[in-house]
């Protein structure tokens, strides 16, 4: 277990502050954060002419390996062991970005790419001379119009000013980047996915092996990485790994941007210092529950996360990725923590992630593609009064064939992809903390329409 | 064949020439079709095919995996609904209700339930033609789509690229 310290100020929320680290600029210059100018006059580029001028490969890849810097979309993957993993004489070699966010109530992504793309040009940029490859492709959500537009003219006028292309800053390095827009599909969020659409394919995962590292795009070797995990590396290079690592809490350090949506007074993204409770995001930042109502359950870290109580002790648990996974068996994912007062029943929202889930199951592994349809149909039945009282157990029995451990966690995962698990977790979530509830209601139901 | 006209053709051998291999191009000219028409028709993909050095078979076996391909003409706005959980809780049902009924009759408006936008801080949340409007109710989002209609608002193309 994971040593824990008290967050400073628990039980008082009013002094509780962000952190902001990836999000400064773009909170300090609301006007022209995205612009060339803006990023300059911000303090941008300045870790890359300071690499370029001082550092090798090597030396970035050991900053980032000491600020223990782990993946910001989901996985949370330490970033420079999935560098290394890369076979040291194999070119060419790619970087790819994940900017398709897509993960239910996921808002971060999408910010940096509007207000801030040159930090990521720049963290591109950075990660590609650490990996030595020349060419980076951003595969970008088809639904960003605006942040395509921003990224596109990031790299305009980056390449104009001498930060990519061609002997970047005299350095003898080159660099471009390809954004490529997707077109409407969740899965390929899931990095092998990515890559077969990013080759002209459908976006269905690959099996594994071979990992990307030594077959990925183009069954070339290729590192992918999130918009929020490259866009703190400029920031990482400028303090130094072992600063970085400063903040935050265990092997969780530094900071990440939390999505806060729901019933919180004021929803939107946060970048706080890991360790930080639940408590404090919530009611500190996020300004408590609207008509100060309760919580009747949160969902941690994205729609494929199990679900947390608005209990103390959960609201007081840290912010720390291993923590919550040891001690819950929840994930803090991609960030996004969406709040549910008691007003909501927790059958609809299961319902509703349960047809995203089937919307967006590519089709590939069975277990997946037959069983998220089931799992809606019956949570359709049960959130809108025609439920029977064999259905929760009903849904046990379905969830348990694409993840064996529903009610037993850990799962156990049949499927090529982590989107069957994903699926469900809502399940495991429902019969966890609501059995009773909902047993009694589906037998009163049941009753009625007997 | 020649679907693209002059502008788009020399658009499409730009992206072309940014891969490897020209397969990588399918989506990007699929996106570059529906700029053109408002839709991506049997033409257009016979069409990429071609630049693509693939089959017809290929580019619709790509193509209808993705949502925001209309493989049927559509709307020339295309308003895109949110009502996944967080706007599920917030009022999205209500504004897809409305505009789905508001617009039934009218063929130039394509209201779409969607999956989450990511604008969760801004719900209940819309797109149309991927632009994004925040904190709307079903008068303010019928409002946005008529203001698009006057052209009060500039709307992007169908793929959401902007219009000179």
């Amino acid at each position: 277990m994971p040593d824990v310290p008290s967050a400073p100020g628990a039980g008082d929320v009013s002094a509780v502050e962000e952190t902001r680290i990836v999000t400064k600029r773009l909170r300090d210059r609301p006007d022209d954060s995205w612009t060339i100018d803006g990023a300059i006059a911000g303090g941008g580029y300045e870790s890359l002419r300071a690499v370029l001028t001082k550092a090798d490969a090597a030396d970035v890849q050991e900053q980032v390996k000491l600020s223990g810097l782990r993946g910001r979309g989901g996985a949370g993957f330490p970033t420079a062991q999935k560098w290394s993993f890369l076979p040291p004489d194999s070119f060419p070699r790619y970087l790819v970005v994940n900017a398709d966010e897509g993960e239910p109530s996921t808002f971060k992504d999408r910010m940096l790419l509007e207000h801030d793309p040159h930090q990521l040009v720049e963290g591109i940029t950075i990660a590609s001379y650490a990996v030595q490859c020349n060419t980076a492709y951003v595969y970008i959500r088809g639904e960003f119009a605006l942040g395509y537009e921003r990224l596109s003219h990031a790299i305009d006028d980056a390449r104009a000013k001498g930060f990519l292309g061609k002997n970047i800053l005299g350095s003898g390095f080159d660099c471009e980047i390809v954004v490529h827009r997707g077109a409407g599909a969740y899965i390929c969020g899931e990095e092998t996915a990515l890559l077969e659409s990013l080759e002209g394919e459908r976006g269905m995962p690959r099996i594994r092996p071979p990992f990307p590292a030594i077959a990925g795009l183009y069954a070339k070797p290729t590192v992918v990485n999130n918009v929020e995990t490259l866009s703190t590396v400029p920031h990482i290079m400028r303090m130094g790994g072992e600063e970085y690592a400063k903040l935050g809490v265990n092997r969780s350090t530094g900071t990440r941007i939390f999505s806060v949506s729901g019933h919180v007074n004021k929803p939107g993204n946060y970048e706080v210092e890991l360790g930080m409770t639940f408590r404090d995001l919530l009611y500190g930042l996020a300004g408590g529950v609207r008509e100060d109502r309760k919580i009747k359950f949160f969902i941690p870290g994205g729609a494929s996360s199990q679900w947390l109580t608005g209990g103390d002790e959960h609201l007081d648990a840290p912010l720390d990725m291993d923590f919550v996974q040891q001690t819950y068996g929840v994930m803090l994912g991609s960030g996004a923590v969406m709040v549910f007062d008691e007003t909501v029943d927790p059958v609809l929202v299961a319902w509703r992630l349960a047809k995203f889930f089937a919307h967006e199951s590519c089709g590939k592994c069975t277990p997946c593609r037959e069983g998220t349809g089931w799992i809606e149909k019956v949570l359709y039945r049960m959130s809108h009064g025609l439920g029977r009282p064999e259905d929760l157990d009903l849904l046990i029995s379905v969830g348990g064939n694409i993840s064996p451990g529903v009610a037993n966690a850990p799962f156990v995962q049949t499927t090529i992809c982590p989107l069957g698990p994903s699926a469900v977790s809502c399940i495991a979530s429902l019969n966890k903390f609501f059995r009773d509830e909902i047993l009694d209601r589906l037998r009163n139901e049941a009753g009625v329409h007997a | 064949m020649s679907f693209f006209d002059e502008t788009n053709l020399a658009k499409a051998k730009d992206i072309l020439a940014r891969y490897p291999r020209p397969k990588s191009a399918i989506l990007p000219l699929a996106h570059l079709a529906q700029d053109q028409i408002g839709w991506l028709s049997p033409e257009a993909m016979e069409h990429i095919a071609e630049l693509t050095e693939t089959t017809p078979a290929d580019v619709l076996g790509t193509c209808s995996f993705y949502t925001m391909l209309k493989r049927r003409p559509c709307g020339k706005l295309v308003v895109s609904v949110c009502t996944n959980v967080t706007c599920l809780v917030t009022g999205g049902p209500e504004v897809l209700d409305h505009l789905e009924a508001r617009y039934a009759s009218e063929a130039d408006v394509t209201v779409e339930e969607v999956e989450c936008l990511a604008a969760c801080g801004g719900a209940p949340a819309l797109q149309v033609n991927y632009e994004f409007h925040e904190h709307v109710s079903p008068s303010s989002a019928e409002a946005i789509v008529e203001s698009y209609k006057s052209g009060a608002l500039r709307a992007r193309t169908v793929s959401g690229a902007p219009v000179a």
